[in-house]
């Protein structure tokens, strides 16, 4: 099969970005989508022409690297998956397809369609872990936790942080993410000690890096390639609301 | 403590600010709606309701009433355009193509244009008080009561007001359906704003809370558009009778002073 694109290509940070046409062929529908932009990347490279910077690293929906906003829509319309999991076969032959970068103001730009997301990595940095001795796995049964818990625990913990809610976002915030985040450890006994400053640290973090408040949209749900729910969000505005008169 | 000049501080608290003023406003709108559709009892039950608001409690209940209502409205427009003003710097660089995900998205045309569907309530809001609250009240005419006291007839006030120009029922019939798209995606929103949604009840809260902006809407318009077609029945010349000693009646007109 054959499709068209229509990649951003940005030289920098702050050079002019625009939509450039390209045509990539003979592309078998098994492929997935950056494999097609590899061999759209092989192309350019025998041309002499400088290839499309993208990111990915596991190529299986773990890492988070990959993200691109495929025809208007973070991780592509499949829904429930990774852009390094989509495959070619979900187009028709003769597509035009538009690759566009994540855009945010906290994810500055750092090439076509590579951007610097380390704001999440701040966020993380101010509590997206447990100080207190976790022992070593043994130790994880020592300590019985109730099924439904566990999985609630397990469904936030499920984020690997990939971007594409902000990405997705109208107003480009990270609640989801900070809102899994801050979840993810709530019912969890090793949690606990640090509850509440967590929640008020990472959620201060998240404003400083300078992403929009939420609106409620519910986009960021429907492009999360772990299908995190905004109930999430929910939860961390209590947790906040909790701690927030536990201080004062 | 809470400072909102911080912006650590700030965006899940304008959360939280924005949800609490929003429904709170919801639960105004609920009352004020249950009160109007007393106009349909008739010009005796109505005029009654209105001298119970001004004097329940020696009028401190409307007083407090009235501060609090515009506190809650300074808080809620700002908080609510405060985010989106936060939107507009987060986002310098904007998508060429840019498409709804769907699935369990709530993202639609009433949720996109939640500050230009409020600021046109604004506007509603202060031509409706105007016409309504600071009404010339001589010019409508008083009533007297049986107790002796001459009292503004609301009834006819707000039943000519609706009879006289069919623009001015067309007017709220407008302001009506901006209120419904503010409340569409306003309801649910307020709920998972204040953080009492869970995972379970999100589509029920989502589909509850248009169900009721549509039904708080259409309330609120039946009022004119009823006034307006059914001429026969609303008399803005009808006196209102407080002599047959209605039970309900007499117990609201207890709340009159003595002249
Ligand atoms: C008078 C002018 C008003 C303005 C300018 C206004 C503006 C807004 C804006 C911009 C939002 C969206 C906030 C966001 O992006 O998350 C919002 C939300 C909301 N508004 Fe209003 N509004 C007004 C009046 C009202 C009234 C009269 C009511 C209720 C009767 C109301 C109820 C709500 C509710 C329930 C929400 C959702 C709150 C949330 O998501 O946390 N608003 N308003
Ligand atoms: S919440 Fe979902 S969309 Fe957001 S960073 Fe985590 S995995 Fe990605
Ligand atoms: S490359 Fe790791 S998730 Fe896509």
């Amino acid at each position: 099969m054959n499709v068209n694109l229509k990649i951003w290509r940005q030289a920098g940070p702050d050079a002019p970005g625009k939509l450039v046409d390209y045509r990539v062929e003979d592309i078998d529908p098994s492929q997935s989508f950056l494999e097609m932009l590899d061999k759209l990347n092989e192309t350019l490279v025998k041309k002499g022409q400088e290839p499309v910077a993208f990111e990915s690293d596991c190529r299986e929906g773990i890492c988070g690297n990959c993200g691109l906003v495929i025809n208007g829509i973070a991780h592509g319309s499949k829904g429930g998956c990774t852009t390094c999991e989509i495959r070619m076969r979900q187009y028709n032959d003769g597509d035009t397809i538009t690759v566009e970068p994540f855009r945010a103001k906290a994810f500055p730009l750092i090439k076509d369609l590579v951007v610097n997301r380390s704001a999440f990595d701040r966020i993380m940095s101010k509590g997206g872990y447990v100080a207190v001795n976790a022992g070593s796995a043994q130790d994880a049964n020592l300590q019985p936790i109730h099924k439904d818990k566990a999985e609630a625990a397990m469904d936030a913990a499920a984020c690997i942080g990939c971007g594409a809610c902000v990405a997705a976002c109208p107003n480009a915030s990270a609640s989801l993410f900070v809102g899994a985040k801050i979840s993810q450890f709530t019912w969890l006994p090793q949690g606990q000690v640090e509850r509440g400053s967590r929640a008020l640290k990472m959620v201060k973090q998240m404003d400083h890096e300078g992403f929009g408040d939420c609106s409620n949209h519910a986009e960021c749900e429907a492009v999360c390639p772990k299908e995190i729910s905004i109930a999430n969000i929910s939860r961390m505005r209590r947790e906040f609301t909790k701690a927030l008169f536990a201080r004062s | 403590m809470i400072n909102l000049k911080d912006p650590g501080i700030s965006s899940v608290f304008k959360k939280l600010l924005t949800g609490f003023t929003g429904l709170s406003l919801v639960g105004f709108l609920i009352a004020h709606l249950i009160g109007n559709l007393t106009l349909f009892a008739g010009p005796d039950v109505f005029n009654a309701y209105a001298r119970f608001l001004h004097h329940f409690m020696h009028g401190m209940f409307i007083r407090v009433a009235e501060v609090g209502l515009l506190a809650f409205f300074v808080l809620h427009i700002w908080s609510a355009l405060s985010v989106q003003y936060s939107k507009r710097k987060a986002r310098p660089s904007q998508y060429e193509v840019n498409t709804y995900a769907g699935g369990p998205s709530k993202r639609s045309f009433h949720s996109m244009y939640m500050a230009i569907s409020g600021l046109i309530l604004l506007v509603f809001i202060i031509v409706h008080l105007i016409h309504f609250k600071y009404a010339d009240h001589d010019a409508v005419g008083t009533m007297k009561l049986e107790n002796g006291i001459e009292a503004v007839n609301v009834y006819k006030l707000v039943v000519s007001s609706f009879q006289g120009n069919f623009g001015y029922v067309l007017f709220y019939m407008l302001a009506m359906g901006v209120l419904c798209s503010h409340l569409m995606h306003g309801i649910w929103s307020a709920i998972q704003s204040v953080g009492l949604t869970r995972p379970s009840t999100i589509p029920f809260l989502h589909t509850a809370g248009m169900a009721l902006a549509i039904a708080l809407a259409v309330g609120f318009f039946l009022l004119p558009l009823l006034i307006f077609m059914m001429r026969g029945t609303f008399d803005p010349e009808a006196v209102p009778d407080y002599s047959s000693g209605h039970a309900a009646l007499t117990s609201l007109t207890s709340f009159f002073p003595a002249a």
